[in-house]
């Protein structure tokens, strides 16, 4: 059982954990690797070029997401970005005046950046409510209506689900935050470079992007704030990023993220299209070949990478180990920080049973997922959730 | 055992200690194609009033560990992965653990460990990988009588690292898939391994508290745990009573105390004064002289046989009443379907029930079960 061995095929499915970096991405960034060292702040031509290359970046992520330029912050990533806007609006700690609105509307299924933050809340006297989702996975606008308080200050929910893929309706959501008057983020992580983004039609206040899930190298993201929106840094130094954001630009990483931002415009509708037929394969394929499996967030419209399957009385860990040692990569649940698999909070709040959820793997394919990786995973797969079962207690007992 | 393709891949229970990355080096470098699996069974971030104030890396399956199991196996080049057991080790041996305390007995975790994770769990996990076997760390050795047709469990080469005493709960067919490579070797002979393989952890030194009490106290655990659990069961104070009846203090709760503990009673006497008896019904700690601990049979249940296959007629055994007893002379007799009575030819100090009793004839374990 040799992982390592060169001939052995490796499939990676694995792409809403992270991408591999686009060449074109690595090669812009390199200069600023070596030469062109330039701090974006200094006043002369070292600087200037730093500075130049940062504020093209930037618009090359307004125009991913349809904002203007000057409403780009540049963060070290989704998680920097997420925790931004989440504590960049919301009023902590004994200074807080009492009249002060202190409630937030979030869902059960957002990423641990905007969870725990939220948890984080919670401990410091904010009320958060977390709004269920359907079965399929996606949140009723109405339950975030039902949710709202005079003190409610914002609502933050993602675009895109990691886990499953389903696609939020941010637009409706946008509309009820907007008349009530409460600032909207969204963590589109997930859907940036897979959906198209446009924060004046989604109606977003704030919205997180992050690098290394677009094909840039991971330490870079960047939160878009409306002009107007009143935000608190979280972090205090210099004057980078419009007092916003203080700290030296990340000028390598900012310049990989706005290539890579081009590159995901660009590509946007070809790579959804392939995509989504690679997927749809993948995943009719192991559904006639496996007994027993179903799709998680059928039905709901879901991102066109993202494949989450329940294979019943397997254990997804044993699966996850399996297929890596045959040399397909992909995953379940969430990595706590040694390494092994957590129960997925997303699969537990769409109402999969304890056990079903453990016997969830999801794969998530990428611009660079060929149809032969594809048939690879099909004719692996199958012959590996046959064996599990075979000597599954849980299925014999069936 | 069904032929496959990869049926000689052997699975290494990793720890992230020095004994279970010898293991490891040692089966990757005869070429043995191994994948080394290390379990997470008890989140530390539960309890953190208990972390205590020793060294977070002498606790099993803290992050310290697990970086310490995958730096072996980087460094030897085979696959790793973390499972995660926690559920399977809160209801297997975490929550009986406390429960027996509260009844008044003295659990042995690593057996119930051994029995209902390591070789139940991960044994399953490793088959589902594509291993057959499953090599731990463990000092013991295990051989197949070909006369009986049964594996036999014999103690490890290096009596003063003997772990066979927390094996005795394994089947036939976890022996069958049972790899035990340190048992012929001593604890020196395996840290000169370390050093020779150069395994990043050849230097580390040994754990030795049970591994999901990192502190050592393992009454502000129960405490904690039941806490966390929101358990209406609390520990209540209760009376400290000779063996004639004398009321001579209070006691702070009974899952404080073992059978044959003398320090922290709380009772000055004028006389060493030994923990005889823990009375969970009553609510009582039963103390006296050294010699009223002394007893010479004992009952046990819940017994697994080993070296033979049910127990026909008495047998003259050497038994280990806890892990750091001197075994003695003892006589056995079938007490019920898995129950034995066991007669010591000279009184015993301090049997306690919940301890395991692990028969020996010689090397060989013959069974063992847990006393009553």
């Amino acid at each position: 059982m040799q992982r390592d061995n060169m001939a052995m095929q490796r499939v990676y499915l694995d792409h809403n954990a992270t991408t591999p970096a686009a060449p074109e991405v690595v090669a812009a960034m390199l200069p600023f690797l070596s030469h062109e060292y330039g701090n974006a702040s200094s006043i002369h031509s070292f600087g200037q070029r730093a500075r130049t290359a940062v504020e093209r970046a930037r618009e090359s992520v307004a125009a991913l997401v349809g904002a203007r330029a000057g409403e780009i912050v540049f963060t070290s990533g989704g998680t920097e970005a997420d925790n931004l806007a989440i504590f960049g609006l919301v009023p902590l700690g004994p200074g807080a005046p009492g009249g002060v609105r202190r409630h937030v509307i979030t869902t059960q299924i957002e990423h641990h950046a905007v969870l725990n933050a939220c948890q984080f809340l919670e401990r410091e006297g904010v009320e958060v409510s977390y709004v269920p989702v359907s079965a399929a996975g996606v949140v009723d606008p109405q339950e975030v209506r039902r949710a709202i308080r005079p003190e409610t200050v914002l609502i933050t929910v993602m675009h895109a689900n990691n886990e499953i893929g389903t696609v939020q309706p941010i637009e409706e959501i946008a509309k009820i935050a907007a008349e009530a008057d409460i600032y909207l983020h969204c963590d589109a992580v997930q859907s940036a470079g897979k959906l198209p983004l446009d924060v004046a039609r989604l109606g977003v206040d704030l919205l997180t992007v992050s690098g290394h899930k677009i094909r840039a190298p991971k330490g870079v993201g960047a939160l878009f704030v409306s002009k107007g929106t009143r935000l608190r840094p979280i972090f205090y130094g210099g004057h980078h990023e419009r007092d916003r954001r203080p700290g030296t630009e990340n000028v390598a990483g900012i310049v990989a993220l706005g290539v890579a931002a081009q590159l995901a415009r660009e590509n946007l509708q070809a790579d959804a299209t392939r995509m989504a037929s690679l997927r749809d394969r993948l995943e009719s394929q192991l559904l006639t070949r496996i007994s027993e499996a179903r799709v998680n967030g059928e039905g709901a419209p879901r991102t066109p990478n993202t494949t989450n399957i329940t294979f019943r009385h397997i254990e997804g860990e044993s699966l996850v180990i399996s297929l890596d040692l045959k040399g397909v990569a992909c995953s379940t649940g969430a990595a706590c920080s040694s390494g092994a698999v957590e129960p997925s909070h997303v699969l537990t709040a769409i109402g999969l049973a304890p056990e079903d959820a453990r016997s969830s793997l999801r794969f998530s394919l990428g611009h660079s997922t060929t149809a032969e990786e594809i048939e690879y995973a099909i004719g692996v797969v199958p012959g590996v959730v046959e064996r599990l079962r075979e000597l599954s207690p849980v299925y014999h007992k069936t | 055992m069904e032929p496959s393709h990869n049926s000689e891949t052997v699975v290494v229970a990793m720890s992230g200690g020095v004994d279970s990355s010898v293991v490891a080096g040692m089966m990757h470098r005869q070429g043995a194609p191994i994948v080394g699996l290390t379990m997470q069974l008890w989140n530390h971030r539960r309890l953190p009033q208990l972390a205590g104030d020793g060294p977070v890396g002498h606790r099993c399956c803290s992050i310290d560990d697990v970086y310490d199991a995958r730096r072996v196996a980087e460094h030897c080049g085979f696959p790793f992965y973390v499972v995660n057991f926690e559920k399977q080790f809160e209801d297997t041996v975490v929550r009986p653990f406390v429960a027996d305390y509260l009844a008044g007995r003295t659990p042995v975790p690593c057996t119930q460990c051994n029995n209902h994770v390591k070789f139940d769990q991960l044994l399953l996990t490793a088959r589902q990988i594509g291993a057959e076997r499953l090599a731990t760390g463990h000092y013991a050795r295990i051989q197949f009588n070909s006369r009986t047709g049964r594996y036999e469990l014999l103690r490890a080469r290096d009596a003063s690292k003997d772990q066979s005493y927390f094996l005795f709960g394994l089947t036939q067919e976890q022996l069958a898939r049972a790899v035990f490579p340190l048992g012929d070797l001593t604890k020196m002979e395996v840290r000169e391994l370390a050093r020779e393989m150069n395994l990043p952890v050849a230097e580390k030194p040994e754990s030795q508290e049970i591994c999901f009490v990192p502190s050592g106290d393992y009454t502000q655990f129960i405490e904690g745990y039941l806490a966390e659990q929101g358990s209406g069961q609390r520990a209540e104070t209760g009376e400290v009573v000779t063996t004639s009846g004398e009321v001579i203090g209070r006691h702070e709760g009974l899952h404080h105390y073992t059978i044959g503990q003398r320090r922290g009673l709380g009772v000055a006497a004028g006389r060493p004064l030994y923990v005889l008896n823990i009375n969970t019904s009553a609510n009582r700690l039963v103390v006296g002289d050294d010699a009223e601990l002394q007893s010479e049979t004992c009952e046990v249940d819940g017994v697994n046989w080993i070296a033979i296959a049910r127990l026909e007629q008495p047998m003259q055994v050497m038994a280990k009443i806890r892990h750091k007893h001197e075994a003695a002379a003892a006589t056995i007799e079938c007490a019920g379907e898995t129950a034995v009575r066991v007669r010591f030819h000279q009184p015993q100090r301090a049997l306690t029930p919940g301890q395991a009793a692990v028969f020996y004839d010689g090397e060989r374990i013959i069974g063992g079960g847990w006393i009553r």
